[in-house]
């Protein structure tokens, strides 16, 4: 294209559109920022105002989010010399480790039920979105509007009952449980999205494969499937960044067993003072497996965002 | 190599009917064509014989076996799509190799399959290619290679030239025909095209809205239409149609036209009220002599032959005439037509009256 083509932008709108895009992305990178940064600084310097630009980074943040830790007398700590790097961060305030912390046990929760329902929506919502867009189904649109209507209200709404029906039937406080209800929530998103996806596929390659002597569901998982990835992925990044960040359904419902990371987080906060340098470390943490799912996936999204409005 | 025999086949989609008791039988080894206007049911009867689509009554035989139910796996049948439908996740190679895989047929053997249909479509060099970026010729020969690749009882093809330049299809047509002719495989193609049909075809059945409405050879269907559509619908220009009325007794070899006696085919049938009268504009001559009489409106020069329309007491009609023949516009000139080959229709029904040049076609048609 020359720079005369009517349908592209001038350079002008485009140094426009830059700036804009520029300034948006600061805009929103400053907090992330600011959490990275805290998870570095030392308890007096996050809380410094102005606040510290500069400082002398420490992983003490780090080391307090995954260790519990014990004051102990002077003969025990000369007698004990620190025998490795975390352990000496901790003698600054005359502390031993005393064992970890449960945030590698909370951190883990959320993998298995982020992932865990994740994989469990995209799954049963593949296979009904399939359903909904080749089969004739009696009540089709109803039957699709139902499915939608359970996203009308906040899923909280419903607390209560999930409580009371979870705590029957011994789901609360479990994996399971906890997987079953985020699965439920988002499969009426999967459901919708991937129908869209699959109904741009043209029946034709199904059927090229069914004459090719496959069966059909040979056909659905050879073919569709492949043709449906870009539906699938940002299908799946929607639905974990759901269940990932979900907090009230977590507190509700977990306490032990099955506690995910964004009701434990703030309860660092009350372990011996307000230790923002190992919230905002938690929280950078807990941000790592988004990010890296999304950045996985990203060719997928970008194509999968406009939801097939441009393909072919 | 197989025959296939459509027994009065019926499709229904909800309350719309799609195709109605059409029976045709397609002979080993033919290159069988279904014609018709867009929308009259052509694809849907392609789709129930490869299994995509089931009948909602009537059967389909393939060698004499019924498998108007049979999934499309087991009925061992190719089928080329309109828009080819090249899987877009794989390159050429895998294309190809997809209906053997899932046969069984051990590598070495698919290797050498994929080698030898590539020689003969001539799509060597572009196996390790992925099929998106392919031109529309080359889409074409892949899809036919999958087709061809595993050696089915029969081909069907919907439309396979229609997403194909126009420059391009021609060429494309001699290549499938000279295939078709190399391998001797019953196939049943698609086309809204009446020339591409003509050309090609050995056997032709011309559907429309839902029904066939004549089956034979492309000369019996151009020669002895059956109803005033396919006569209407095959040649160009279409067969000239002269209303009149009057009545037709068993044996009549001639009729009135605004009082001029013409002569026509032995009628075997009787028949009475608006008659049409059905000359192919290469049947129609200028002459002197002619005691019907038409009144030149306009010539259209082509070359060899020119198309002349004239005005009648019975309608407009066009002839086919040397061009070296003048035919000056505002003329009356007298018009002659070859009797053995005018069909006569019955206006209501649209349906030909039996006569010695029809009646052996109509009987099987
Ligand atoms: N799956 C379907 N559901 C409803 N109507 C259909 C379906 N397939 C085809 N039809 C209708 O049946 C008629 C014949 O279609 P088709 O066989 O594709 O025609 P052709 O190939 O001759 O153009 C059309 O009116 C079309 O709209
Ligand atoms: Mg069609």
């Amino acid at each position: 294209m020359s720079s005369f083509s009517v349908t592209d932008p001038s350079p002008r709108s485009k140094w426009f559109a830059g700036t804009l895009v520029i300034l948006y992305a600061l805009i929103t990178m400053v907090p992330l920022a600011w959490i990275m940064l805290t998870g570095f600084k030392s308890p007096s310097d996050a809380i410094s105002y102005p606040p510290k630009v500069v400082f002398e980074p420490t992983l003490e943040g780090y080391v307090n989010l995954f260790t519990t830790r014990t004051r102990q007398t002077d003969e025990y700590l000369q007698a004990n010399p620190p025998k490795t790097w975390y352990e000496e961060i901790v003698r600054e305030y005359d502390m031993v480790i005393a064992g970890p912390s449960k945030f590698g046990e909370r951190f883990l929760n959320s993998v298995i039920i982020g992932f865990g329902s994740t994989f469990l929506s995209i799954v049963l919502g593949t296979l009904a979105a399939y359903a909904f867009s080749r089969f004739k189904i009696p009540l089709a649109d109803d039957l699709l509007f139902f499915i939608l209507s359970t996203r009308m209200m906040p899923p909280i709404a419903v607390a209560i009952p999930i409580f009371l029906m979870y705590r029957q039937l011994g789901l609360s406080d479990t994996h399971l449980g906890m997987i079953l209800l985020y699965t439920a929530v988002n499969i009426s998103l999967a459901v919708w999205l991937l129908k869209g996806f699959i109904d741009e596929i043209p029946r034709e390659y199904e059927e090229a494969a069914l004459i090719d002597g496959y069966t059909r569901f040979q056909a659905f998982y050879k073919v569709v499937l492949p043709q449906a990835a870009t539906g699938i992925a940002s299908t799946a990044i929607f639905c974990l960044i759901f269940a990932w960040n979900e907090y009230a359904f977590a507190v509700l419902l977990t306490s032990g067993t099955a506690q995910t990371a964004p009701p434990f987080i703030p309860t660092i906060i009350g372990v011996g003072g307000l230790d923002w340098p190992a919230v905002a470390a938690g929280a950078t943490i807990f941000l790592l497996p988004v990010m890296i799912f999304t950045i996985l996936l990203r060719k997928h999204l970008l194509r999968g965002i406009t939801f097939g409005a441009v393909r072919k | 190599m197989a025959q296939i025999v459509i027994d009065r086949i019926r499709k229904e989609f909800g309350d719309f009917t799609a195709v109605r008791e059409s029976s045709f039988t397609i002979e080993d080894g033919e290159f069988f064509m279904l014609l018709g206007p867009s929308g009259c049911g052509k694809t849907t009867t392609l789709r129930m014989i490869a299994g995509l689509e089931l009948p909602t009554s009537g059967q389909i035989f393939l060698d004499g076996e019924d498998i108007s139910q049979k999934p499309p796996s087991q009925r061992d049948i190719a089928f080329v799509f309109q828009m080819f439908a090249l899987y877009p996740h794989m390159n050429v190679r895998k294309n190809l190799s997809y209906p053997l895989i899932s046969q069984g047929m051990p590598r070495a053997q698919v290797r050498a399959k994929i080698s030898e249909v590539a020689e003969i479509l001539g799509i060597k060099d572009i196996l390790n290619r992925p099929v998106g970026g392919l031109s529309g010729g080359d889409r074409q020969r892949v899809a036919l290679g999958r087709a061809i690749v595993r050696e089915p009882k029969a081909f069907m093809m919907d439309e396979p030239l229609g997403a194909l330049d126009a420059e391009f299809r021609e060429h494309m047509a001699e290549e499938l025909r000279a295939l078709h002719d190399r391998m001797n495989a019953t196939t049943v193609y698609v086309t809204h095209d009446q020339l591409e049909a003509m050309q090609m075809g050995d056997k032709i059945v011309v559907m429309n809205n839902a029904v066939v409405e004549q089956f034979g050879t492309p000369q019996e269907i151009y020669d002895k239409p059956a109803t005033m559509f396919v006569a209407d619908f095959i040649g160009s220009p279409s067969m000239n149609f002269l209303r009149f009325d009057g009545v037709i007794e068993d044996g009549a070899r001639w009729v009135s036209l605004d009082g001029v006696t013409l002569n026509v085919p032995r009628q075997l049938q009787g028949a009475a009220g608006t008659l049409v009268f059905g000359v192919r504009p290469e049947h129609v001559a200028l002459t002197d002599t002619g005691r019907y009489r038409g009144k030149i409106l306009a010539s259209e020069y082509l070359g060899t032959t020119q198309i002349v329309t004239l005005a009648t007491a019975n309608g407009e009609i066009k002839a086919r005439i040397d061009s070296a023949q003048t035919a000056a516009i505002g003329e009356t000139v007298g018009l002659e037509f070859d009797a053995r080959k005018i069909t006569l229709f019955d206006e209501a029904s649209g349906t030909a009256i039996r006569s010695t040049l029809n009646s052996e076609v109509l009987a099987h048609g």
